[in-house]
């Protein structure tokens, strides 16, 4: 047997445990790549793409999204949630989007995962599942353990991602080296949190995860209880560039991709600040 | 695993691996070759489907997910014979070129219509921001939407048009159905496949190679090395150069090494892995200066200079000018990323000989090249052309020609080759990287009266066309413009960088950004407006360029800079936070091939009387690669012959040459081959219709030109055509973004054969360009590519480029047929000085190097810098390479001239 296609998550789980060979798919626009050019050559394939379950979000308290959501159907079905759609929408083309899952986005754990940023200022959780109903909550900084590695145990499968709303304007943002179909040089997801009198502020390809920006973080929340919030703008910016950890590669250098950071960084809380009358 | 799938409405129950894609799936088990594989990995759209009613990229939908499912592909969207009203209007706007993109350009396209009937110009572009084209430019794209959502007018009444009309595409429709057969979807029975080993080295020596593993491995037919080679052992355009395996030693990464044929694709590919092969690092040179100091690594035996090109005409030293302008440019390695990859069928004939189907562009200059390394005599060797899918270029010189027929005479089965796109990047030549110093010398009143060029070329491991590019690069390195003291030094260097060689432009790119920086540079020292000293110093007939040559034919430079720089500006301004440039270029370029070569074209024209009433065809060697040759050849006889129903017979060796589809030249050459045929078809001709089918047959040679002389003077080129382009760009100030907004363009075209097709090219000339400006390079890291996938190399997508607003200066060229003139390349060459003068405008920075960088329009990175001038070799005369490379082949009548 060299391919099984469970129909729900605990079937998936209990294939999981016993062929550890079985490499799980659902869209496979990451994984299909690597196949296509013969640098994976998978013994075996777990096809998640009919494990309905994985294919639901709803919202009780905390929202929980599915794993095998696609990002058309995130784009769809989470319009309340603006950053996210935004991350999805920047999303390669229809024909990506409409195959290409959140889960599939978070295993494949690229520093350039479009929906990361988001995830990580919206202090998301990745759910994981294992056979016998084990469930458990990771956080999204210890699930990206570094570029395309996971905490994410050989007998699990990613069933979801969780986080607790946010209240207040966000925003994501991605540059790259042309106008579509582009792998990002550097993004920002910025996410208000009026409750809080919190920004949270997360960066990807710009360290070898998602990154977020503690110190400028701190900064936009004093600044958010002092009578000028704008004045920090500047110096938000400076230090998120500061906070990012960028390398040069192929697809751009690490000076353009700080800078990147600081422009991003910078603009997304002036915009959340005006988004807030 | 078996599984069980509908596609386009059929059941079928077939075993998969689970390494299987969808599309290998639909194309190789199901024959179903509509669905196009250029990437496999989901960046270029060609292999658009739905499924379960969603669009998809097939490449990566593995075919067990199929299973149980719903597959629609471009093969079910026509009905009956009937078009999809979205294949009508592909048609109708002339969307089609090459045609690769399109099966998937068309699903995208039906698809963005079933969600929305009504879709603006920026859903348009987002519903097919993942299906790249590399022909169109995407404007007619875009124009086929609107068309098919019931905006604008069809225009089917010159269906069938003669010259001067937009005649629909002869070859369309079986392009907008996936019917279309190119060289990647052959197929025979009893076919085995091929695969090459290839370097990782960009310069080692082969200790030894070891087949054992790779001739045991499962469905492996032969394993061939240099060693197994039945005649000649190098092959090239120009210089016998080129190992077709390499022997003791390998210069560059991605040089071929070994062949296998097995039984499958996979098979073949698993044998080629399984191929051991010891090599022992050498040192490497991979910069063109070093390459030119002492000291620095061999790439041949002969030296490291491929040629060197010296014109002096006046004295540069001793003129009147009274300011100078000086710059130094660089331009990257470019690709030419034709959206169909290298592909072939060899199969071996009763008579020991080969039959090849392969997509190239020049028929007979492959089989001088392939025949004698097959030990054959060029007749056993007989080519027929298979769908192109694009070529800019890297077409010309050999892929998979020889390496196909050599596994087919071994195994005595046919056999197909078909690259993917990391081989394709390995796999054909690329545009020079050039380095460029040069200096303009003016009156105060802005008379240019001086230019001193100093050009370096990588021209990489093997000499491809390196010589008649530098040759081209350096007879134009001074600008269309009337100087009468001119010194050009050109080089090309042997380099252990991959091969370069033609890509539309030829070295007229890279000396366009040069020379046209360099003159708005001088125009800014002067205080004069640019256009208005590229008017006051344009050549006109009668003008001696620096070649010594006498403009003789048509030239409206003035004409063409006046329109192009009359054309409305966009009404909108830029976004705030972004700042408008505008930049304007003008360039020219040669038709036809240079230096005393006869590239002659041969056409054969039946006429005869058929059930329907009269009716003709014609038969040639030439090459429609997508520009829309065979369409133009329909038109000349409908308006020559009088007749609606012209038959254009497949391209092959069985008549004569037409030369190659490239330097501009096929409408001029096999146009006028196929006009003087009709012609004297007509004279011959007692009555209409003829009893008896009557054919003639003429082979048409332009103006003889000559090779240089010791001061690099000479009748260079027979004729020129020229053009100009205005840019207007945004670059946001803070990110370093540039956004190209308009272009303007005119071309010197003598006479318009096809208006639509015309503009297809100004637009998709114009992208490539773009590409060059903005962002395409093949980066290189010690001789080896960094970016071999369209996920990094990357091209304009629909949302990079703008409304291109073209137009033509038809003043005919005494000579050719109905005067016209090449215009493929023109669009390409001046696109990136126009781009690039844009951004200098709006950022106020020194740009010299292409492509630019966010880095350089932020100032994050210093311009190119050097030293001085790049070096000259020390080299007498105006050719490097000794006789001894094997110059008894390839292109002989060219090295008698030199």
């Amino acid at each position: 047997m060299d391919a099984f296609s469970p129909r729900s998550l605990e079937e998936a789980l209990e294939i999981r445990a016993v062929r550890p060979e079985a490499i799980p798919v659902a869209g496979g626009t990451d994984l299909w790549v690597e196949v296509n050019a013969r640098r994976i050559r998978p013994a075996a394939l777990l096809d998640l793409s009919r494990v309905e379950e994985l294919q639901h979000w709803e919202r009780n308290g905390t929202v929980f999204v599915g794993a095998g959501l696609t990002f058309s159907a995130i784009i769809d079905e989470l319009g309340e949630f603006g950053p996210l759609v935004e991350a999805a929408r920047s999303v390669a083309s229809t024909q990506i989007r409409n195959r290409a899952t959140i889960g599939g986005n978070l295993a494949t754990a690229s520093p350039a995962g479009d929906s990361l940023p988001v995830l990580a200022a919206y202090g998301a959780d990745v759910v994981a599942a294992a056979a016998g109903g084990r469930r458990r909550r990771i956080p999204l900084d210890e699930f990206l353990v570094g570029p395309k590695r996971t905490s994410l145990a050989p007998d699990e499968l990613i069933a979801g991602v969780e986080w607790t709303p946010v209240p207040g304007p966000g925003s994501f943002a991605k540059v790259g080296r042309r106008n579509a179909m582009v792998i990002a040089v550097a993004s920002a997801c910025l996410q208000l949190d009026e409750e809080h009198g919190a920004v949270r502020l997360a960066l990807g390809s710009v360290g070898p995860t998602v990154l977020r920006a503690p110190r400028a973080e701190r900064l936009a929340a004093e600044a958010l209880a002092g009578a000028d919030p704008a004045g920090a703008l500047v110096e938000f910016g400076r230090l998120a560039a500061v906070e990012a950890r960028p390398i040069d590669d192929r697809r751009g250098s690490a000076d353009f991709r700080r800078h990147v950071v600081e422009v991003l960084a910078r603009r997304a809380l002036a915009q959340a600040l005006e988004g807030r009358c | 695993m078996l599984i069980r799938t509908t596609v386009n409405g059929s059941e079928h129950a077939v075993e998969v691996a689970p390494e299987t894609s969808l599309l290998t799936l639909l194309r190789d088990e199901l024959g179903l070759t509509g669905s196009k594989n250029a990437c496999e990995e989901g960046e270029c759209g060609s292999c658009s489907v739905w499924l379960d009613g969603e669009l998809a990229c097939a490449c990566l939908v593995p075919a067990v997910q199929a299973d149980g499912r719903d597959v629609r592909t471009i093969e079910a969207l026509a009905e009956h014979g009937v078009l999809h009203p979205v294949q009508e209007a592909f048609l109708d706007a002339g969307a089609v070129q090459c045609g690769f993109c399109t099966p998937g350009a068309v699903v995208a396209a039906a698809d963005l219509l079933e969600r929305d009937r009504s879709p603006g110009d920026r859903a348009i572009r987002d519903g097919l921001a993942g299906n790249l084209c590399r022909c169109t430019g995407y404007q007619k794209l875009l124009e086929a939407v609107h068309l098919a959502a019931g905006r604008g007018e069809h225009a089917d009444a010159a269906l069938l048009g003669g010259v001067g009309e937009s005649a629909r595409r002869v070859d369309g429709a079986p392009k907008v159905t996936g019917a279309f057969e190119y060289a990647t979807d052959l197929s025979a029975d009893g076919m085995a496949w091929g695969a090459t080993v290839r370097s990782p080295h960009a310069s080692a020596r082969i200790r030894s190679i070891d087949t054992t593993d790779a001739t045991r491995s499962p469905g492996v037919l032969a394993v061939l090395t240099a060693d197994d080679l039945p005649g000649k052992t190098t092959y090239g355009l120009e210089f016998a150069d080129q190992p077709v395996l390499a022997a003791d030693v390998v210069r560059h990464e991605g040089e071929a090494v070994a062949l296998v044929a097995a039984e499958t694709r996979e098979e073949a590919r698993r044998g080629a892995e399984l191929v051991e092969v010891d090599y022992e690092p050498l040192p490497a040179v991979t910069d063109m200066e070093q390459a030119l100091e002492p000291g620095a690594p061999q790439v041949h035996e002969y030296g490291n200079v491929l040629r060197h090109v010296h014109i002096v005409h006046g004295d540069p030293d001793e003129s009147e000018a009274e300011v100078w302008a000086e710059g130094y440019y660089e331009t990257a390695m470019q690709d030419q990323a034709p959206l169909g990859p290298e592909g072939g069928l060899a199969v071996p004939a009763a008579d020991g000989g080969v039959d090849l189907r392969v997509n190239t562009q020049w028929l007979h200059v492959d089989r001088q090249q392939i025949a004698p390394c097959l030990g054959l005599p060029e007749e056993e060797v007989r080519i027929t052309l298979a769908g192109v899918g694009g070529a800019f270029g890297s077409r010309e010189d050999v892929h998979v020609q020889i390496h196909a027929c050599l596994l087919a005479l071994r195994t005595g089965r046919p056999v197909k080759m078909a690259y993917g796109r990391e081989e394709s990047f390995h796999g054909h030549v690329h545009r020079h990287p050039s380095r460029t110093w040069i200096r303009y010398g003016a009156t105060r009143d802005g008379r240019i009266v001086a230019a001193d060029v100093r050009l370096l070329l990588d021209g990489g491991a093997y000499a491809s066309s390196s010589p008649a590019v530098l040759a081209n690069a350096s007879t134009f390195a001074a600008g269309p413009y009337d100087i009468p003291n001119v010194r050009i030094e050109g080089t090309a260097v042997y380099t252990n960088n991959p091969p370069c060689g033609a890509m539309r432009g030829f070295g007229a790119p890279q000396v366009c950004f040069a020379y046209e920086s360099a003159l708005d540079e001088l125009a800014a020292k002067l205080g004069i407006d640019p256009v208005e000293l590229r008017l006051r110093n344009a050549v006109r007939p009668g003008s001696v360029l620096p070649t010594g040559q006498v403009l003789s034919g048509s030239a409206p430079v003035a004409e063409v800079i006046d329109r192009c720089a009359a054309i409305p500006l966009p009404a909108d301004a830029a976004p705030e936070g972004s700042t408008r440039g505008i930049g304007f270029a003008l360039g020219f370029k040669n038709v036809a091939y240079s230096e005393g070569f006869d590239d002659s074209a041969e056409a054969t024209v039946t006429l005869r009387s058929g059930p329907d009433g009269l009716e003709a065809e014609v038969r040639t060697a030439a090459v429609d690669v997508g520009q829309g040759l065979d369409t133009v050849v329909a038109q000349i006889v409908r308006t020559e012959l009088g007749v609606e129903r012209v038959t254009i017979l497949p391209a092959s060796t069985e008549v004569g040459s037409a030369g190659s589809s490239s330097a501009s030249r096929q409408t001029t050459m096999t146009g006028a081959a196929v006009q003087g045929a009709c012609r004297e078809l007509l004279d011959g001709l007692d009555r209409i219709p003829p009893a008896e089918p009557i054919t003639r047959t003429v082979t048409y040679h332009h103006r003889p030109t000559t090779g240089f002389d010791e001061d690099g003077q000479g009748d260079i080129h027979v004729a020129l055509s020229f053009a100009a382009e205005r840019a207007v760009v945004d670059v946001d100030e803070e990110l370093g973004l540039a956004r190209v907004v308009q272009i303007a363009a005119v071309q010197d075209a003598g006479h318009v054969v096809n208006p639509q097709a015309a503009k297809g090219q100004i637009e998709g000339g114009t992208a490539i360009g773009l590409g060059l400006a903005l962002m395409e390079e093949l980066k290189l890291e010690d001789g080896r590519i960094r970016n071999p996938s369209l996920t990094d190399y990357l091209i304009p997508t629909v949302l990079d480029l703008p409304p291109v607003i073209s137009a033509f200066v038809e003043e005919p060229e005494p000579g050719a047929p109905y005067g016209v003139k090449g215009i493929g390349e023109h669009a390409t060459i001046v696109a990136t000085p126009a781009i690039v003068s844009a951004l200098r405008a709006a950022t106020g920075r020194t740009l010299n190097r292409v492509p630019v960088a966010p880095d350089d329009l932020l100032g994050l990175r210093p311009p190119a810098r050097t030293a001085g001038p790049p070096p000259v070799p020390d080299v007498a005369g105006q050719q490097a390479v000794p006789e001894s490379v094997g110059l008894g082949l390839g292109q002989q009548e060219l090295m008698k001239a030199r």
